[in-house]
């Protein structure tokens, strides 16, 4: 029983993080409409800036600061904040699929240094020793499992209540409105540039900081983490779950990550051990084609997005109906 | 930096020229990049692998080399089959997925985004149907010829070239000088002006799938030919061949090739320069430099 429940803990807490990435993308392009393929090198540099910050010293790469992990945690936040801001203002005011061009471009150059970089970043070999929060507890592991559930839905939960309280703010509103239909926007003063490139970096942020979470959750990093199927994973997770939606995004990254695991273990336990990485593309061909097919018949996901742009004016719906009613007079 | 450098840059830019083509033909007039491209070329190259062992095992294993080169006969025919295959595989995900997406108006994003699923589908099958280890055309070792001035080839790689050359200016001459040509080319202008003039749009679109595809089987085939052929092969080359279609102007036909011979110099040269593991960078500078100087291109229209 106490197997099942530490499980539990673990499998959720790993679901959690990939929602805070889901809760970034949605920021980008749920809420703003803007389409990033970089996923995988936006965590990528969450996840090496705060090893980077709070490892003790080391032989093998430079950084070691031991600071805090907190400390690692913002100053990863900033650090992709960053690198979405430098990305979105090179592409934004350009065509729409420039910035898909431009971010694709960018996981894969971050890769390539995450990689080649060795003195920095360990090269292929990662960083371990990342510090664990509540390390003190290791030997409880039903303990340990639940106080790190804890600190990662902490976070789910904090992010959700900001991002929601964002959504319906003013600036929230400006966003829905610079999406749906930029020259109105325009023509009300809100510069649409200014808006989508602050989106950007927000969700880059978040990024940034799941990565920083996923390497304490797991103790160690190595290239091979950010790989275009985490992008794609993740991009299934908020399509599934519904864009637009913050509770979507969640939803989804917790019933994406089940399947994965569940079909994982399927595979492990159907198919012969010299087949298994066969199997396993076989895997990824069911997200590829599962993402078409939502975009095909589901685009709304799971939970769609909420049509109220705010409490204070109609609900468009009922507008919509007034309106077809006086147009029918 | 030597002469050989050259040499190296104008083979593997002549591969991503012919890739670079399909894609700025279907983002002229599709309207919107499409990530599952390098597929093709992934596709197009284990076609083609398939089809010429199968054709070696039916006459009977030892197919004798062609003149110079490492192959026999068996690749060429191979490569027009595969071309056929490839161009229909096109037209099947265009069929299933690209197609009822434009039909119910959807939005460009939602297109790159379906194209990012069906890479993955595509990308993926390969490597459950032939596994991810490396395969080979021909495992002949072949000399490289001294071209004069330091600089050496060997006969795969000068044909690779001349294959190139010859499809490039063909399809100049296609887009220029005939009916669909110029259907294409109005269609790329204005879809529903080209339409009102009578202009069938479906069979533009078919077209251009039919062409971006199967410039992508021959691009993958030439560089299974000279390197070896992978499932991420396509996906190793999306990136340059983006570059490459932004640097030469989408829609522009001679602009993607020669842009496409200007990113392999480049990488290239960054290989002398900073060693093979930077390789993939350079398409990526190239790109930032390109969008932040000139974002319509080297022959592209401002917009």
């Amino acid at each position: 029983m106490i197997d099942i429940l530490s499980y539990g803990f673990f499998f959720l807490t790993v679901a959690l993080t990939y929602g805070i990435i889901c809760l970034g993308l949605n920021v980008q392009w749920g809420q703003t409409g803007l389409f990033n393929v970089g996923i995988a090198g936006f965590v990528a540099i969450g996840a090496y800036v705060s090893a980077l910050l709070t490892t003790p010293a080391s032989t093998s790469h430079i950084g070691g600061l031991g600071l805090p992990i907190a400390a690692g945690w913002i100053g990863a936040a900033l650090a992709t904040a960053l690198a979405t801001f430098l990305i979105g203002a090179l592409t934004i005011r350009l065509r729409s699929d420039y910035l898909a061009i431009a971010t694709f471009g960018a996981a894969v150059a971050i890769q390539l240094c995450v990689l080649n970089l060795q003195p920095v970043t360990g090269g292929p070999f990662g960083i371990g020793f990342i510090p664990r929060p509540f390390a003190g507890l290791a030997r409880q592991p039903f303990l340990f499992g639940a106080v790190n559930l804890a600190i990662i839905a902490a976070v789910v939960v904090v992010l959700y209540l900001g991002l929601e309280r964002l959504a319906s703010s003013p600036w929230g509103r400006a966003l829905k409105a610079i999406r749906e239909d930029e020259a109105a926007a325009t023509a009300l003063g809100k510069s649409a540039v200014r808006f989508r490139l602050q989106a950007f970096a927000l969700g880059g942020a978040i990024m940034g900081l799941a990565g920083a979470a996923q390497a304490h959750f797991i103790g160690f990093i190595a290239p091979d983490n950010y790989q275009p199927t985490l992008t794609f994973q993740v991009w299934a997770m908020l399509i599934v779950g519904g864009s637009g939606n913050n509770r979507g995004a969640i939803l989804g990254s917790v019933v994406v990550w089940g399947i994965w695991a569940l079909s994982a273990v399927a595979i492990s336990a159907v198919v012969p051990a010299d087949a298994q990485a066969r199997a396993a593309s076989l895997q990824i061909v069911m997200i590829g084609v599962a993402l078409c097919a939502i975009l095909l018949w589901r685009p709304r996901g799971l939970i769609g997005e909420a049509r109220v742009a705010s409490r204070h004016i109609l609900r468009p719906s009922v507008a919509r109906r007034s309106s077809n009613s006086s147009s029918e007079h | 930096m030597t002469p050989q450098v050259l040499v190296d840059g104008v083979i593997a830019g002549s591969m991503i020229g012919l890739g670079a083509i399909g894609i700025t033909l279907t983002y002229s007039i599709l309207r919107f990049a499409n990530f599952a491209h390098g597929e093709f070329i992934s596709w197009g190259a284990y076609f083609a692998l398939a089809i010429a062992a199968a054709l070696g095992s039916l006459a009977g294993g030892n197919v004798p080399s062609l003149g110079p080169f490492s192959f026999g006969w068996t690749l060429p025919v191979a490569l027009v089959l595969a071309v056929g295959l490839t161009a229909g595989l096109a037209l099947v995900v265009d069929a299933l997925l690209f197609g009822p997406l434009r039909q119910r108006g959807s939005a460009v994003i939602i297109l790159v985004m379906a194209s990012f699923g069906a890479s993955l589908a595509l990308r993926n099958m390969i490597e459950f149907v032939f596994t991810s280890s490396p395969r080979y055309f021909s495992t002949d070792l072949q000399i490289a010829q001294p071209l004069g001035g330091g600089m050496r080839a060997t006969p795969d790689q000068l044909l690779t070239v001349g294959v190139a050359i010859v499809l490039v200016v063909g399809l100049h001459l296609l887009l220029t000088r005939t009916a669909i040509g110029r259907s294409m080319r109005a269609v790329s202008e204005n879809r529903q002006l080209a339409s009102l003039a009578g202009i069938d749009a479906r069979k533009v679109i078919r077209t251009v799938w039919m062409l971006g595809a199967g410039l992508a089987c021959v691009a993958g085939v030439m560089s299974g030919l000279v390197v070896q052929v992978r499932p991420e092969m396509g996906l190793d080359l999306l990136l340059p061949l983006f570059a490459a279609a932004i640097l030469g102007g989408i829609g522009s036909v001679p602009g993607a090739m020669l842009a496409g011979l200007i990113v392999g110099l480049a990488e290239s040269s960054a290989v002398a320069l900073f060693g093979a593991e930077w390789r993939s960078a350079v398409a990526f500078v190239i790109l930032v430099a390109i969008l932040l100087l000139r974002p319509s291109g080297l022959f592209g229209r401002h917009e």
